[in-house]
Parts: structure tokens; sequence; C-alpha cells
């Protein structure tokens, strides 16, 4: 094997005051996958534009194929493909046009274009829509296009920054198959994910965290080191599972628990042993077996390793809730609901009901109707037909009373960052209808709860991350809510803190708050009691997530993960489909 | 493998069919460039007028001599006027406050008796300052009627009486002094400013804003393409607007054209670089469509609108802002316009305008391409 293509020497870059990057060192190599990993505000981003040449970094080189990334810029961008986040595709000119003009930028003319285009219309199966505007294709279309466009001349290197966030698994697969296909060509790729488990099937694995390198090489060198200190306690009673959460996280030597499926993972600290079934109280059919590594495992010890701690054990109390009247097992319940803009149908016909204190997840690409579904049941969107109830309550017939009974918390946390912590939690206070006694006593109960008083009169918009989830949290459940909406509450953060909201999650459903998730992060999903899956706007099926593994089990494939159920639900569901067409 | 020349050649015609085919399919670029443009050609052509007409004067005649009927039928005889003649002073002051009549002319009882004796048959205007305009005119118009009645009537009856010197003015270019004459010609500045500077600076800020421009910038795609492939799309947009507003102008305000075609569309092409090159500057900087809009309202619209001369008169600002407005090239243009339309080639006004019309589009050009770079910092 020759020499690296990419070679980054102590590079630094800062954005004002903020450093985005700090003494990066690290080769990428020709004809295989570089992982770049870590969650959202790492620097991948920042890390990918550096070596396409289009930042200039503050200190330390870049050196791309021979070529320097500040004084050769234009000599990289002729060998480098870059496919930036949302594609960089022109969404009202239709797939033809679009390669069209990639083909003129990069000088391909003739025959060496019609065969271009031929050869990554059949790798991309974007054939027979070359007539389709860019913007009405799919996700998974979209990304097949924007890779097509990088690759019209065969780049040395191809830069991809997130191909996958948001995309369905079929298509994250398929987009996986081509770049090995790429690969095996001789082509270096370096694909930046804030998907944990994409990291096991790079060649190479950059960790990004906070703007630092915390490890680079083959995966498995890095899950290699924790083997033998993982481990999952199985045959657990749902019901007392969460308690089961709790003392293990408590126990010395564990330094990651959490729940996955029906099952406790457990990773403990270096020389500590598992602890056993009796020691946890996880009841008399449970059983503690060890499991292979997952990366994600790896990435928690190694940020534990660093001193990184977050507070996981403090139970949030919001307002002691009632127990809301109404069916216990139909605490929210959504009937034939369905939804159309215009002559596009985003939500067909969902039907779902959720038990008190279960957490019920809503897992599916974006664009799937997810959020269409949420807003729905949260009376911010009106429903074109069928029915949603909370508590019991219509929100047609009693909008006011229903949703006095729902916290919702945004991903975008929706907070006045411009407000202080204190401001903040006053402001919702006021706007749930909570004054005098009562309000001091919300407050001043979120502040301790969750350990927000050292931050009181701190500006929202300058908290660490993990402080601003907490504190989204704290004002979505001010006013004690039966049930909790969380709209991607986690996606794209570090496994800490992560973690950490989980805990408050799992807390809250133990005192029987309804949780309702939506995600397009498999593992967080593995954290709910049930799942619902949704693909094209149909529920395609809703179990917890052990069964819709078993339902995918198969001689060839012993050990589904999420993933593969996914796919076959889709598969099946694309077959029926046709079938009834 | 093709040359560098003809690589870039390529380059430019990928962007120049990708930027005229996103042209054709946006609506709100075809509302700008041609919706917008015809809208303020109507609302202009017709619906605002500096013109005074149909002035409502209320002429109090205390005592109803023969003379003072001749001064009132010069009075009614004029197209600008409506002329209500009253006996009572009282009811016309009650009517002018009341906003019935935009000046009174009050003769009184001696009115024509005074004629002559050291005294020059003094007539009192009242008029409402709140219409400075109208009231500027009706001054003028009755000084007017009054000097030339006062000149009769001292003639006819041969009486030596000193009449000042009277400007006869003679009214060159536009005699009627229709206000649609130099409006609609000025208009066009706005209309190419609008597509030039407004239109421009959003669909640049567009590319940066939905991610486009970031893949752009990372193919060998150079700055001369990467600009020329913008301003040549935009530039023919501009021109067939700006020949769309010529023959609105011509043939339904009906504006004449006194000087060459050739010469108003050069200004025009000339004008038209300097605004897109301001446009491009623009959405460069900020990256952003929203405040490249208000950029560019605020620094090429609203200019062009108060600062060109185009309503307002220039020589009339104070002086500072006189000095302001040498910077805006729609300064210019409007004088070139006015100037073709209705005067002719005349180029001792034109060649300067010109002038500085390059000038302008030059430092813009250059600006642009000092701050557009291949990068994203």
């Amino acid at each position: 094997m020759t020499g690296p293509l990419v070679t980054i020497d102590d590079i630094t870059c800062r954005f004002g005051k903020r450093t985005a990057l700090q003494g990066i060192c690290a080769d990428i190599a020709p004809g295989q996958v570089t992982g770049l990993v870590g969650p959202d505000g790492a620097g991948k981003t920042t890390l990918i534009r550096l070596i396409a040449g289009l930042l200039r970094p503050h200190s330390g080189h870049i050196t791309v194929c021979g070529f320097d990334s500040v004084g050769q810029a234009e000599a990289i961008h002729g060998v480098v493909g870059y496919m930036p986040q949302r594609f960089g595709l022109y969404e009202d000119l239709t797939v033809a046009e679009n390669l069209n003009l990639n083909a003129d930028l990069r000088a391909v003319t003739g025959q060496e274009r019609s065969q271009a285009f031929e050869r990554l219309l059949g790798f991309t199966g974007l054939a027979p829509f070359t007539k389709r505007l860019a913007g009405a294709l799919s996700g998974g279309m979209k990304q097949k296009l924007g890779l097509a466009c990088t690759l019209i001349r065969p780049p040395r290197l191809l830069l991809l920054d997130e191909p996958s966030v948001g995309v369905d698994p079929l298509s994250r697969r398929e987009l996986w198959r081509m770049v090995h296909e790429l690969v095996d060509q001789g082509i270096g790729v370096l694909w930046s994910t804030a998907y944990l488990d994409e990291a096991e099937r790079c060649g190479s694995v950059l960790l990004l965290n906070d703007g630092k390198l915390l490890n680079s090489g083959a995966p498995r060198g890095m899950t290699d080191r924790i083997s033998g200190r993982t481990f999952v306690v199985r045959g657990l009673d749902p019901a007392g599972k969460r308690l089961v959460l709790d003392r293990a996280r408590q126990r010395v030597g564990v330094i990651d628990a959490l729940i996955q499926g029906r099952n406790i993972r457990l990773v403990m600290a270096e020389g500590a042993a598992a602890p056993t079934a009796n020691e946890l109280e996880a009841g008399a059919d449970a059983a503690v077996e060890p499991v292979r590594p997952r990366f994600e495992d790896a990435f928690v010890s190694l940020l534990r390793g660093q001193g990184l701690t977050s507070n996981t054990g403090a139970l949030p109390q919001g307002r002691t809730s009632e127990t809301p009247p109404g069916d216990p097992d139909a605490v929210v319940e959504a009937r034939d609901l369905t939804r159309r803009f215009g002559s596009f149908t985003a939500v067909d016909r969902i039907s779902f009901a959720v038990r008190r204190a279960e957490i019920f997840g809503l897992l599916g690409p974006n664009g799937a109707g997810k959020s269409t579904t949420f807003k729905m049941l949260c009376g911010l969107l009106p429903i074109t037909s069928g029915t949603a109830r909370l508590t019991g309550l219509s929100l047609a017939e009693a909008p006011a009373l229903a949703r006095a009974r729902l916290g919702y918390m945004s991903q975008k946390f929706s907070l006045y960052p411009d407000l202080s912590v204190q401001q903040n939690l006053e402001f919702f206070a006021g706007a749930y209808g909570l004054s005098g006694r009562t309000r001091r006593e919300a407050v001043g109960g979120m502040k301790e709860g969750f350990g927000l008083e050292p931050f009181a009169a701190s500006n929202a918009g300058e908290l660490p991350l993990g402080f601003k989830q907490r504190l989204a949290l704290a004002c979505a459940i001010m006013h004690g809510p039966a049930i909790l909406f969380l709209d991607e509450p986690t996606s794209g953060v570090d496994p800490l803190t992560r973690r950490e909201f989980w805990s408050h999650i799992n807390a809250m459903a133990g005192q029987g708050v309804t949780v309702l998730v939506t995600t397009h992060f498999m593992d967080e999903a593995e954290y709910c009691d049930r799942v619902g899956i949704v693909y094209g706007g149909v529920m395609i099926a809703t179990a917890s997530p052990d069964d819709l593994k078993e339902q995918a089990r198969t001689p060839d494939l012993p050990d589904p993960s999420l993933e593969d159920a996914f796919i076959r639900l889709i598969e099946r569901h694309d077959r029926d489909r046709k079938a009834a067409a | 493998m093709m040359t560098q020349g003809a690589a870039r050649r390529l380059r430019l015609k990928g962007l120049v069919v990708k930027e005229t085919l996103q042209i054709l399919r946006d609506p709100s670029s075809l509302l700008i460039a041609f919706v917008l443009p015809v809208l303020l050609l109507l609302l202009f052509g017709y619906g605002v007028s500096l013109d005074a007409n149909h002035i409502r004067i209320a002429l109090v005649v205390e005592n109803p001599t023969p003379e003072a009927e001749r001064f009132i039928a010069s009075f009614a005889n004029s197209s600008y006027f409506e002329v209500d003649v009253m006996r009572h002073r009282a009811t016309a002051e009650e009517d002018l406050v009341a906003g019935r009549m935009d000046g009174v002319v009050v003769l009184r009882a001696d009115f024509a008796a005074r004629l002559g004796q050291w005294d020059m048959a003094p007539i009192q205007l009242l008029l409402d300052g709140t219409e400075a305009n109208t009231a500027h005119i009706v001054r003028g118009y009755a000084e007017g009627v009054w000097l030339a009645w006062a000149r009769q009537e001292a003639m006819s009856r041969g009486l030596p009486i000193a009449i000042p010197v009277v400007a006869e003015p003679r009214i060159w270019f536009n005699p009627e002094l229709r206000s649609r004459n130099f409006l609609v010609p000025g208009l066009i500045a706005i209309n190419m400013t609008l597509i030039g500077t407004l239109l421009t600076s959003l669909v640049v800020a567009r590319e940066w804003e939905r991610g486009t421009m970031e893949a752009l910038i990372s193919t060998q795609t150079g700055l001369p393409e990467l600009l020329a492939g913008k301003l040549i799309p935009y530039f023919v947009l501009g021109m067939t607007a700006m020949a769309l507003s010529v023959a609105m102008a011509v043939f339904q305000f009906g504006v004449p054209i006194r000087g060459s075609l050739m010469v108003l569309f050069g200004a025009s092409a000339i004008f038209l670089v300097g605004a897109l090159a301001m446009g491009l500057l623009i959405s460069t900087v900020t990256r952003n469509q929203f405040v490249a809009g208000q950029v560019a309202i605020v620094s090429g619209f609203l200019p062009a609108f108060m600062l060109s001369g185009f309503v307002f008169e220039i020589g009339s600002m104070p002086g500072w802002i006189q000095v302001l407005t040498h910077a805006v090239a729609a300064r210019y243009f409007v004088s070139t316009l006015q100037t073709v339309f209705l005067a002719g080639d005349i180029w001792s006004v034109i060649l300067p305008d010109l002038g500085a019309m390059t000038l302008i589009a030059l430092v813009f050009l250059a600006a642009t391409s000092v701050r557009t770079r291949k990068r994203l910092d």
C-alpha cells in the first residue's frame, strides 16, 4: 500500500473565541472508508472543509494527495469529490440537469460524459428518474444523486459530510454498498457521521469529541480495548427493569448501564467484575451474560476515562402529577390519524395506543411523517381525518384541557437563549398558568431537581449542551404533565449527555409519566418500551424493539439489529404495496 | 484532457444554463423582473402625478366690478384651477380650513380703484401650507395672472404705472410639464435597480443558505466563471425587463424618445452591470437572503428612489445630501434617461453620466472579486 492520501498535521481551527478543532493529527489512507465519527459540534464538518481547502486552519498543515490545503486548494479541488451536508444539489433542477451541470464543472464531455452518466445512473438506480426535480426526490435518492454528482470524474478522495443522517436504513445500506465499490477501485473515502453504529463498518475511525481527536485507528482496536468488560442482563421483569438499571448505575465498577430493549447493557471498569443477577436484585429469571463490545461502549469508556462524568442519578421531581382519568392502556391514542398537505399525504391512517408510564418511540427516516404525527397529537397541526385522544380527551373537543396534560420538548429546545435560566423557567411557568406560590415552588423544584441552581443567572444560550437539555426538559415538565412529547431529543448529542438525558426520562416514566419520542437513531429507539416504525407516512409495525428483532431473525442472521428489522419491514411493505397496486 | 480555456468555457456554459433554468422555474424571479416593473410603471404612470391640475380656488370678490370680472375670467380660463366665486371672505376661509379649497384669492372692495395710485391693486392670497407643492403653484400662478391683468388694465386705462419685469417662461423639452414624461423614464432606473441589486443579492445568498455554493466552490470552478455565471443570465433578464419598460413608456404612456435607442440601451447596460455587481457584493458579504434583501433595499432601492433626482429634485436637497447623491449610480442613470427620452443625445450630459456609472460599476466589480473567495471563512 502507498502512503496516506491525506496527512493532517497538528491542525487547530478557531471561530472567534470558540476553538472548533485543537491539535488534530491524523492520516487518511486510500482504498478504505475512514469514519469521521463524533457528536454534533465535535468539529467533523470543520475538519472536512479544511481538507477540501474551503477553510484555512489557524495553525498546522493538511496535505491532500501531495497538495497543501492552503496554497494549492485549486489542485485539491481537481482530485477531491466533496458532498456537503444536504448534498449540495439544486432542488429546482432535474436529476439530469444536476448531473449535466456537474459534468460541465468537472470538464467531462462527449463520450466520456455519456459513459459516466450511464455508469452512475445504473450505480445509483436513478435511471428512471432523470426528469424528476431533485427537490421531489426522497432523502435516500437525493443522497445518491449528490454522490453521483461528485463521482462524474472519479476522485482520488471522496469527502462525505453526514451522508446518511436521517436517511432511511435501506438507502443507508445501499449507500454503504456503493461506497465499498468505490473503495475497491482504490478511492479513499472520508465518511462523517454521528451514528456510532456506523463506525464499526469503517476501515479506520477518527473519533472526534469537542474539537479533540479521542482516538484513531481501526474500530476493532477500540472495541478490543474493552473486550471482556461488556455484559447484558437478560430475563428481566419489564416492570422492574428501571429499578435494576438504577441499582446497576450505583454499583462501583459500572461505568455504563443502559436499557437496550428488554435488557440492560453494562460496561465495567477495567479489572472490575460484573455484578451477578442476584446482586442487582434482577429477579429469579435474570442472568448476566458477556456480549461483544460495541463502538459506543468504547466511546463511553474513553469519555469516562477522561474523567468526564455526568449526573445520572438525580430524580427530577415535576409537580406531582395526579393519575389522569381515562383508560390506563390508552393514555395516548391515535386512530386513523391522517394529514394531507395539498395532494401529498404526509401521514396516512396511523393508529396506535400508548399505555400509562410507557416510553413509546416513533422511529423513521426524515420526512416519514414522525413530526407531523407528533404535531397532530399535541394539537399543533389540524388533523385531516381520524382522531387523537390524550388521556381520553379529544383534542378537537377539549383542546385546552388536553393540552394542559402534555409537555412538549422540541429538537431545538425552544428556549430563549438571551434569557437567564431563572427567567426561562419563570416564563414557562407563567405560560402554563402557574402563579404565586405554585409558581415559586415549581421553579424552585426544577432548579433543584435538575441541578440548575449554579446557572440560575446565566443565559440559556451559554449553557453547556447537557444543561441546555436539562433546562429544556424542566421547562416542558414544570406543570406536571401526564404525557411528555420529545421530538428527537438527543439526536447527535454525545453519548454521555444522551445517557444523562435518558436517565431523567426513565425516572419520569418510573413516576407514571407517559413518554412519546421521535427519533431516527436506531440505538435511541432501543431505549423505548415499544416503537412504531414510520415509513412513507405509514406505520409499518408497532412492537417492542426485541419483538421486532425477533421477527427479523433468520438462519443467516441469528442476531439481527433493529436496523436489520427495519430494513426487512421496509422491504415487506414495498412488496405488499407493489402487489396491491 | 481539454485545455484550461476550454474547461473554463464549459464551466461557464454549465453555470449559465443552470442559472437560466432556475430563473425560468422560479416564479419570484419572474415576478421581480417583469410583474413588479409593470406594476410600478402603471402606478407611477397613472396614479402618481406631480402636475397641478384642478386646484380648487375660492375667489372672494367683495365688489364685482368689471375689472374684477376680467380678473376672475383669467383665472377661470386656466385648466389648472376650478374657481368658485364668493362674496364673503369668511365662507372662503372656512372652506380653506376644512380642506374644501386649496387656496383663496381675495379681491377687496377697493381693489380696482387702488390701481395706479402709487399702489398696485393689491390682492390677498390665503394658502394651505400643508400642501406645499400646491401652495407654490397657486402662488406663482396667482401672481402671474395678477401681473398680466394689472398690465392689461393699466394699458387700457393709459395709466403710467411701473410694472415690474415679467418673466415669460418658455418650457423646453416637456412643454406641457407632464410629470409622467420624466417619472416614467426615471422609473426605468428604479426597475433596473430592483432586478440588478435586489434579485441578484437574493439568488446568490440563496446558494449560500442551501449549501449549493459550498458544493460549487469545492470544484475547480474559478472566480471569473462563478461571477460571470451569475452576471450573464441576470444581465439578459435585466435588459429584457428594460426593453419592456421602454416599450411601455413609449406605447402606453406616450413618452417621447428624442435620443437614440442605442444610447439608451448602452447606458442601461453600463448601469445594469454596476447594479448586478452591487447585488453580488451584498450577497457575498451577507450570505443570508433576509439580510441581503434588507441591505439591497436600503443601499440600492431607496437611494435610487430618493437620491437619484427621479422624484425629488437634487438641487433642493441639503448640501451634504447632494454630495452623497454623487455615489448613487441611479442619479447618473436617471439624468441620462431623462435626457435621452426628453431632450435627445446631449453628449455633454450623457458622457459625464456614463463615465460616472462606469466608474461605480468598476468599483463594485472590483470589490466583488476581492470579497468573493473560494473559501467559507
